[in-house]
């Protein structure tokens, strides 16, 4: 039987850092709860907001559901988090100029070349190209399990566009009004400034041309798109435009949006929108998403697009094994956050041993996300073990296998009180002339009793997630 | 050898549109065996908008019309000083790795019958070799013949039929090329052709793959040799969508046609200019 780090309890003490929500929990009738979680309820249904987080698909008119036990770090605790991914996304950010540069990290053998060159996410149209401050991935979302008191695992790394982060402020803000006395009696570090350094890390990397303040404004794909909530959310707290490709267009060395009071020239672009379709003379000519003539404009200077076209290199499920090499060869600093020991199924020897110990690992497969196409080993049926055996016999390269980490979990509400559930946390690091981390990010946990699935396609809900000031 | 280029499109609209996005890679490649005598690009009521070399040693050129128009012509001429290089491209600046030119795209896929036509090769013995024999069997396989194919033929569909034009042939050398391991690419560029030759090949392409130690070679299996200084080199990419001397696209409703006339001359008096 694995045992698991119970967050709040240690044996029967409580952690420091929940400490006053032992009250608050068993002080909380019964009644109270649920009328308070049809109030949230009712607030989340109202704001809008709905399932889609991470692109997993699923019906996008489902609530995400939110569960009102708080997850709590220490300000000691987040201190290390926060050196940890910060240094991780300076790393990766090195990696990304280097890899478009002189790639002096696969030249001194310590990243295999095909692993990035022959990757679909290398984009060879931006090599021996700088974006702004040598910035590519701004705003980076580092997934992390805990497994102790003082063991976190980074489980991957979203240098793209990674969402969500309206779920952090919004989970915050419905807390507040629902809990007020807990943020009186608590010292809890505020996140609502998320939307005001995202702005100034955006103006931060204007291009080489804007010799103004610089217009931002967000790219989105369209109401259609399952995080269009997102994109409007974060457009309306920054104060900048929510455009779409057809509201842009080039002309001569720059960008224009067109508005009521005629074109304006913008200088930063936060896309939402994946590098195959911002630009049909550049990549995927059929993409009537995007703007035709971006790519021309922001290689000469002209405008800067966030995250960088080409930053999905760095978050490859096969590259990010190489990321503690990364933070050495780079940074010449030990890696704060431990990486999941990963095997290749592509590697004849790991693959030997992963199909060996099948029923103890985690098979995901190397281009998937949301939870799905996954083995989890020790909750599988021995059918869809052999099953999984059968794919990566056929197709080795496409999975990589990892051990089953016992997840921790934290104190949650389920329909016979409270019991633990299994967490896991995405803060959303922001890269420009600065890197900036607020205090907190994205809790998901698995509603399920047992599953260590915390995907909101496969059961999974989220909480609002404090750090304690000091 | 001293060569003039007139190489006019004219793209022309049923509607006016109200404007025009282009991207051009019609510069000559800075490298040895190509000494720019004059150059010049030029669209008619268009602005230039920014201009870079990428990692490919390109330079890639935006230019934007403003609408309304019915038509537009982009005009490139220009004298460049050619020496034969024996098909090795050299003094040319790049950084991306040639690595990255083993990634297959849809027009290059290897399917079996392209994958067949590496069969016995040794590139691990002789790259070069190999790639030339590569080439030829190209050459008879996919037999040069006009209007048989389109801009989207690919390939293995190229092969299939047996017939093609240059942009066909380049695709399957790079194909086979890369399913042996060999790093290749699609160049874009201009082809003296003799009085006999078909004039659509003026505007040609052809293929360069990567061996190590002597670095990028051109094969032109449409006309079975290496590219020598007959031929004026523009760009390259992983495919001949990549590698288009002009990408645009209109805005606007109409329908778009396309018009397009290169000649390429050698000069019979060498150029006075030094330069």
């Amino acid at each position: 039987m694995t045992s698991y780090f119970n967050e709040m309890y240690q044996g029967s003490a409580v952690r420091a850092p929940y400490a006053r929500l032992q009250d608050w929990m068993t002080s909380m009738p019964a009644e109270l709860r649920q009328m308070k979680q049809a109030e949230a309820e009712a607030l989340f249904r109202r704001i809008g907001i709905t399932f889609a987080v991470y692109g997993e698909g699923g019906d996008p008119d489902r609530l995400i559901p939110f569960d009102m036990f708080p997850r709590v770090f220490s300000g000691a605790e987040w201190a290390k988090l926060e050196r940890g991914i910060k240094q991780r996304a300076r790393a990766l950010n090195a990696f990304l100029v280097d890899v478009y540069g002189r790639g002096e990290i696969v030249r001194a053998g310590r990243i295999p070349g095909r692993l990035v060159y022959l990757n679909e996410a290398y984009e060879k149209s931006v090599v021996g190209f700088v974006p702004p401050k040598g910035v590519y991935s701004h705003i980076v979302g580092i997934d992390l399990v805990r497994t102790g008191p003082d063991e976190f695992f980074v489980l991957e790394d979203n240098c793209r566009t990674p969402s969500g982060v309206s779920y952090m402020l919004e989970n915050r803000e419905i807390m507040m009004r629902m809990f007020p006395d807990l943020f009186r009696e608590n010292r809890i570090e505020p996140v609502d400034s998320y939307p005001e350094i995202l702005r100034r890390t955006l103006a931060s990397v204007a291009p080489a041309k804007c010799d103004r303040d610089p217009t931002v404004v967000i790219l989105t794909p369209g109401h259609f798109n399952s995080a269009y909530y997102e994109h409007s959310f974060l457009a309306d707290l920054m104060g900048v435009e929510l455009v779409e490709g057809q509201d842009l267009f080039v002309e001569g060395e720059f960008v224009f949006m067109r508005t009521t009071e005629g074109p304006r020239r913008v200088d930063v672009i936060y896309r939402r929108l994946d590098d195959a379709y911002i630009d049909p003379l550049c990549f995927r000519p059929d993409s009537m998403l995007g703007i035709p003539g971006l790519m021309d404009v922001y290689r000469s200077g002209g405008v800067s697009i966030c995250s960088a076209p080409g930053a999905g290199v760095a978050d490859d499920k096969a590259v990010y094994t190489y990321v503690p090499e990364m933070i050495r060869f780079y940074l010449g600093e030990e890696p704060i956050l431990k990486n999941v020991p990963t095997w290749q199924c592509g590697k004849a020897d790991d693959c030997k041993y992963v199909l060996s110990n099948l029923k103890d690992l985690v098979v995901k497969e190397v281009h998937g996300s949301g939870g799905y196409g996954m083995l989890v080993g020790p909750k599988a049926s021995a059918e869809q073990v052999e099953q999984f055996r059968a794919r990566i016999t056929a197709n080795p390269h496409n999975y990589i296998a990892q051990p089953t980490l016992a997840l921790s979990t934290t104190p949650t509400f389920v329909a016979e009180g409270i019991a633990p559930r299994h967490v896991d946390l995405r803060p959303y690091c922001l890269v420009g002339e600065r890197i900036e981390l607020v205090p907190g990010g994205l809790t998901r946990v698995a509603l399920t009793e047992g599953s260590l699935v915390v995907n909101s396609s496969q059961g999974g809900g989220v909480k609002d997630t404090w750090v304690l000031a000091e | 050898m001293l060569l003039s280029v007139d190489h006019v499109t004219r793209y022309y609209y049923d509607q006016p549109v109200r404007g025009v996005v282009q991207s051009h890679r019609l510069m000559p490649s800075q490298c040895a065996g190509q000494k720019l005598v004059s150059w010049k690009v030029s669209v008619s009521d268009g602005q230039m908008g920014g201009g870079f070399r990428d990692g490919a040693g390109d330079w890639v050129q935006g230019w934007t019309v403003l609408g309304p128009v019915n038509e537009i012509t982009v005009r490139v001429t220009g004298q460049i000083e050619t020496v034969d290089m024996a098909g090795v491209l050299r003094g040319h600046k790049e950084l991306t790795p040639p690595e990255a030119y083993l990634r297959s795209t849809h027009p290059t896929e290897a399917d079996a019958a392209l994958a067949a036509l590496a069969d016995g090769l040794a590139p691990l013995q002789d790259a070069l070799a190999a790639a030339h024999e590569i080439s030829a069997r190209v050459s008879d396989a996919i037999v040069y013949t006009s209007d048989t194919t389109t801009a989207h033929t690919t390939a293995a569909e190229a092969l299939a039929q047996g017939t093609g034009v240059c942009q066909d042939q380049a695709h399957a050398v790079i194909a086979v090329a890369r399913h042996i391991g060999l790093p290749a690419r699609y160049v874009s560029g201009y082809l003296l052709v003799g009085v006999d030759g078909a004039a659509d090949e003026a505007a040609h392409a052809w293929a360069e793959v990567f061996i190590a130690g002597l670095g990028w070679v051109g094969f032109d299996p449409a006309n079975r040799c290496c590219p020598d200084d007959r031929y004026i080199r523009l760009g390259s990419g992983l495919d001949s969508l990549h590698a288009a001397m002009i990408r645009g696209i209109a805005r606007g409703q109409g329908e778009e046609s396309l018009d397009v006339s290169v000649t390429v001359q050698a000069s019979q008096t060498q150029s006075q200019t030094q330069q």
